[in-house]
């Protein structure tokens, strides 16, 4: 199977072709010359035998043993012979010495290895020696390596069998295969207890799900407690165990269906900000497994069961492939042809910019396509609708940190790289759950606590963070939703009168000046944590013992997510961050630093591309005549300075009658939005809606017109995830819509009178190149050289910038700014008296259309209501029953969840189904700087309930007549 | 937008900048020119001519200079 693999692996310096190597990497200053078959090597000293071995080709054959764990010395099979050495050594927990001499094939080794191959292969007939079902697992090419064609013994008692020789019930058989969970399938009588999947569980993923259980004959491993199956275990389905079996016990389900995938290509995960790479294994140009890239920078191998195993929408029969239009939302769909929908698009919305003005229509990027499809819909507004009314789901997100790290910093992105916290002592996590928003990076944040690292958890409800197997946090700080400004003030206020700042960074980084006003301010008593406890909720002695914690690490990191963004003060709240980092000095090194973790899999890229109303890519403000003039020249327009509506405006623009027209490409404002009746309101006063996307969602149930959009596997691109890595997509089969969406953008934008002519993706981004100093050095060959960059990527940083801000902040001096707490005014009372936050989990995304189509709804079919149970008995609320939940913007029903999670006096739930409509009750009060909705405080009550509200109703009866579709005419 | 709703932003705004050493004012119109929209800010100095009732004083004060300056 190794029909072409991109990027070119000779690029690379971790193995052969993406060799297994057997055993870590270890770093080391020292190095050690040894001699394996003749053959003298020179690795770092701590390197396995095994893994000098590999380094020079010499693939030493193993069962247990892999470069992504540490040795575990199991198998037996690894054994090699040296000099002056008795006996048979495995190689992988052997290090090297100097003047070492192995040797790794002797007719003594390699009868050993046979005998240990054939009594494995005895004792588990069900592996079966050329078995198809097992063709690429390590067994079978071991196997077939010792060169063991037949097998002398009989079957000892083990549990691989229903019946005993003499025909009586075998007692140790244990109920054959596990077929719970939805993607792979676990054959106990195939496992050869080498503990693999165990230890990718633990070290790896962290879950600790896994364990071996029996002995001698009856050993095998079982997933969970006695009871369980892998279902109902712990397991959060992210296939490292899989990934690592050798003998193919544990197995996709679409390899046992389908056959062993012909070919692979690295392409870039569409789900979360994390980016992770994947190699898209295809038998033909269907889909056999994603399986992740150990190469991939952002995840070094690991996955979640997101982007490993629910891929199944891109197949999923609700796929609207053909072009579709109608004149009014009541009216069934009708299918047409491209060149149909297409001129009816730009014939109605220009219909529109005449009766109603040239800014009456404006557009949504997405931020789940590529950069490239991102610059077009952005320029397809400015250049061809001739306005700015372009803006992204970013708004609704992380707008706050482009604004807040922007006026701090000089640029709107992290600081780091994700292997940067390798080196982290201190974690501050904020308003972020790493382990269900951004799992591959909370498995990564969950390794360096077990090193040892300390972790500061800033969030209303206790997440896996503060407490779970195998981690504790070391302080969490379960503020008040509301009050992140005040927590954060009082870590500073601590930091800064305990004397514990890094007064050399201060002086040489920042304007000191700035920084005397700042502690003046900060200094003041109101700002202490004792002073704020009642109204954070978070007691004094909590406080101050994080923020020493934090301030004299050697290197103390803050990540933090839309729990600090999506609030009034979002963007203060952002500020006081960067305040906290600069007066330690976290930044500009390893370890350290600022990191937004960005929700969707190219939030930033689409911020970085000019999605915003205000700004043109790379940041650059439209009143900036040098910038302006430099996109007029490349697109020979004039552009409005003006900056255009925000998503939020547009609607109420809409509501107003002034805004009438909207291409909206890949988001689903309905669900995402806050305020839904007011979304809807303002949806349903425009005269032509024009949906991209892959499914008729709830936005599209307004939309007049509707053109197919492609999948991830569909097209040619980049993703850029949320540290500044620019990732590439690759096409790994036709679009099934038979267009790719930048195809489809560069299509309606000819038809309104553009003239554009790209024929690939990479044409896009070399314009964005020419164009954008952060991106001048960025070109598509670069990307598959190097596998992925980070920008700023150009003459000073040719390969990309892991780290920003060494030595100098991009806007010279890093600015402390004053950051006074302002209560947002959602505010509890006698009708609503509980605080509603909400967040994700771990197997569903964003607005669900996705994973909705997956398998991944056994993990969580419906959102939950999270309650305390005081909470809960004083309402009468019972758990998994259906509650009303209600604010003052309006009312939906779910099920309850008591946990005690949340604090007394918070709720919590997510916004991953359309049946559940949570932002029915979200208000429309929107972060002071950016209008980023505060979807994280709404005054809430909660009372039982017997099912869905009015609302509810009207809503699934809206959506059954407005999917209808009638077939193409004749 | 409601008035209601617009006088809201404008003074959220307004409320961040009044904490700042520089001029509240100055800050605002700077803010209110880089992030309001044209119809937004007609609502806005509509809004004013009618008074300003709600408003925040440097809003008001901002929308002068904007026009000073516009």
């Amino acid at each position: 199977m190794k029909d072409f693999i991109i990027p070119d692996p000779r690029y690379y310096g971790t193995g052969l072709d993406g060799a297994d190597m057997g055993t870590p990497a270890v770093d080391s200053d020292q190095v050690v010359t040894l001699s394996i078959d003749g053959f003298a090597v020179t690795v770092p000293a701590g390197t396995s035998v095994m893994r000098a071995a590999a380094t020079i080709g010499i693939d030493i054959p193993k069962l247990c043993a892999t470069d992504t764990l540490d040795a575990f010395g199991s198998c037996r099979l690894c054994l090699v012979e040296i000099d002056g050495r008795k006996g048979t050594p495995a190689s992988c927990t052997t290090p090297v010495a100097e003047n070492m001499v192995v040797h790794t094939s002797t007719e003594r080794i390699n009868r050993i290895r046979k005998g240990v191959i054939e009594l494995y292969a005895s004792d588990h007939p069900a592996i079966g020696i050329g078995d198809p079902a097992n063709g690429d697992s390590r067994f079978q090419e071991m196997a077939a390596r010792v060169g063991l064609r037949e097998v002398r013994y009989e079957p000892g008692a083990n549990h691989v069998f229903t019946h005993g020789p003499n025909g009586a019930e075998n007692p140790l058989h244990d109920g054959g295969v596990d077929r719970s969970n939805p993607y792979f399938s676990y054959d106990p009588a195939k496992c050869i207890a080498c503990s693999l999947c165990i230890r990718a569980c633990d070290d790896i993923q962290g879950t600790f799900a896994l364990t071996m259980e029996g002995r001698g004959f009856d050993t095998r491993m079982s997933a969970g407690g006695a009871d369980d199956n892998y279902l109902t275990s712990d397991c959060v389905s992210c296939g490292a165990c899989v990934q690592v079996c050798p003998t193919g016990s544990l197995q996709e389900n679409a390899v046992i269906e389908i056959g062993l995938p012909e070919r692979e290509i690295i392409t870039t995960c569409a789900y979360c900000g994390v980016g992770c790479n994947f190699k898209a294994e295809m038998k033909g140009d269907q889909l056999v497994r994603m399986v992740p890239w150990k190469d991939g920078k952002a995840n070094h191998g690991h996955s979640c069961v997101k982007g490993r195993f629910a891929w199944g929408y891109a197949n999923h029969g609700d796929r609207i492939l053909k072009p579709m239009i109608r004149d009014r939302i009541t009216d069934p769909w009708q299918e047409v042809s491209w060149e149909v929908a297409l001129s009816e698009a730009a014939r109605r919305l220009r219909a529109v910019q005449e009766k109603y003005g040239r800014t009456s229509i404006g557009g949504l990027t997405s931020s789940r396509c590529t950069n490239e499809e991102t610059y077009l819909v952005q320029k397809l507004i400015r250049a061809v609708f001739g306005n700015n009314n372009t803006d992204t789901c970013g708004r609704v997100c992380h707008s706050p940190t482009g604004y807040g790290l922007g006026q701090a910093f000089g640029t709107s992105a992290g600081t780091q790289d994700f292997d940067s916290v390798e080196h982290t002592d201190v974690f501050i996590i904020m308003g972020a759950n790493p382990t269900d928003a951004h799992p591959v990076f909370g498995s990564k944040l969950k390794q360096q606590m077990r090193r040892g690292a300390k972790m500061i958890v800033i969030d209303p409800r206790r997440i896996d963070l503060v407490q779970s197997t195998g981690i504790k946090a070391d302080y969490h700080l379960p503020v008040r939703p509301g009050t992140n400004v005040a927590i954060v003030s009082a870590l500073a206020h601590v930091i800064v009168t305990e004397g514990l700042i890094d007064e050399d960074f201060i002086r040489n980084r920042c304007d000191w000046d700035e920084f005397q006003h700042y502690a003046e301010f900060i200094t003041d008593p109101r700002h202490s944590p004792e002073n704020l406890a009642e109204l954070t909720g978070v007691p004094a002695d909590v406080v101050r013992g994080a923020a020493r914690l934090y301030a004299t690490a050697k290197n103390g990191a803050i990540f933090y997510g839309l729990g600090v963004t999506e609030h009034s003060q979002g963007s203060t709240a952002v500020m006081g961050i960067a305040n906290l980092a600069m007066m330690t000095g976290n930044l500009g090194r390893d370890g350290v630093g600022v990191s937004p973790l960005r929700g969707q899999n190219n939030v930033q890229g689409s911020c970085d591309m000019g999605s915003f109303p205000h700004e043109l890519p790379g940041y650059r403000h439209l009143s900036d005549d040098v910038t302006r003039e430099l996109f007029e020249d490349m697109w020979g327009v004039m552009l409005d300075k003006e900056p255009g509506l925000r998503i939020n405006n547009m609607l109420d623009a809409a509501v107003d009658g002034t805004f009438k027209g909207m291409y909206i490409q890949g988001e689903d404002i309905m669900q995402s939005d806050p305020d839904t009746r007011h979304v809807a309101a303002g949806l349903e006063s425009m005269e032509c809606v024009v949906i991209h996307d892959l499914f008729l969602n709830g936005t599209a149930d307004f939309a007049h017109i509707f053109l197919p959009g492609s999948t991830f596997l569909e097209k040619d691109g980049t993703f850029t995830n949320s540290e500044r890595r620019i990732n590439r997509v690759r096409k790994v089969m036709e679009p099934k819509n038979g267009y790719a969406d930048w195809e489809v953008t560069q299509m309606l934008a000819n038809v309104m009178g553009a003239d554009w002519s790209y024929t690939h993706p990479s044409q896009i981004m070399d314009e964005i190149a020419a164009t954008t100093p952060s991106f001048a050095g960025v070109s598509f060959d670069l990307i598959d050289r190097l596998g992925s960059l980070q920008w700023p990527c150009n003459e000073k940083a040719p390969e990309g910038t892991p780290v920003m801000h060494v030595g100098e902040f991009v806007r010279g001096k890093g600015r402390f700014l004053i950051t006074e707490y302002i209560p947002t005014d959602e505010k509890t009372g006698p009708r609503f008296p509980l605080l509603l936050t909400t967040g994700r989990t771990l197997t569903q995304y964003n607005a669900g259309v996705q994973t909705q189509r997956t398998a991944n709804t056994v993990w969580y079919e419906e959102d939950l209501l999270e309650i305390h149970p005081h909470d809960a008995e004083v309402r009468g609320v019972r758990d998994g029953a259906y509650v009303r939940l209600a604010s003052r913007m309006g009312e939906t029903t779910l099920r309850a969840l008591i946990t005690d999670r949340v604090s007394p006096g918070v709720v919590y739930t997510t916004f991953h189904h359309a049946t559940n409509q949570t932002n029915v009750v979200t208000t429309d009060y929107s972060d002071w700087a950016t209008n980023c909705p505060e979807y994280k405080v709404t005054a809430v009550q909660v009372s039982p309930s017997n099912g869905p509200t009015e609302w509810q109703e009207t809503q699934a009866r809206r959506a059954e007549i407005a999917r209808r579709v009638l077939p193409a005419a004749e | 937008m409601t008035d209601e709703k617009m006088i809201h932003m404008a003074n959220q705004i307004a409320a961040f900048f009044e904490t700042q050493p520089e001029d509240a004012v100055a800050a605002v119109a700077d803010h209110l020119e880089k992030f309001w929209e044209a119809r937004m800010k007609a609502q806005l100095y509509a809004h004013v001519d009618r008074g300003g009732k709600g408003l925040h004083d440097s809003v008001i004060a901002a929308v002068t200079r904007m026009r000073e300056t516009a």
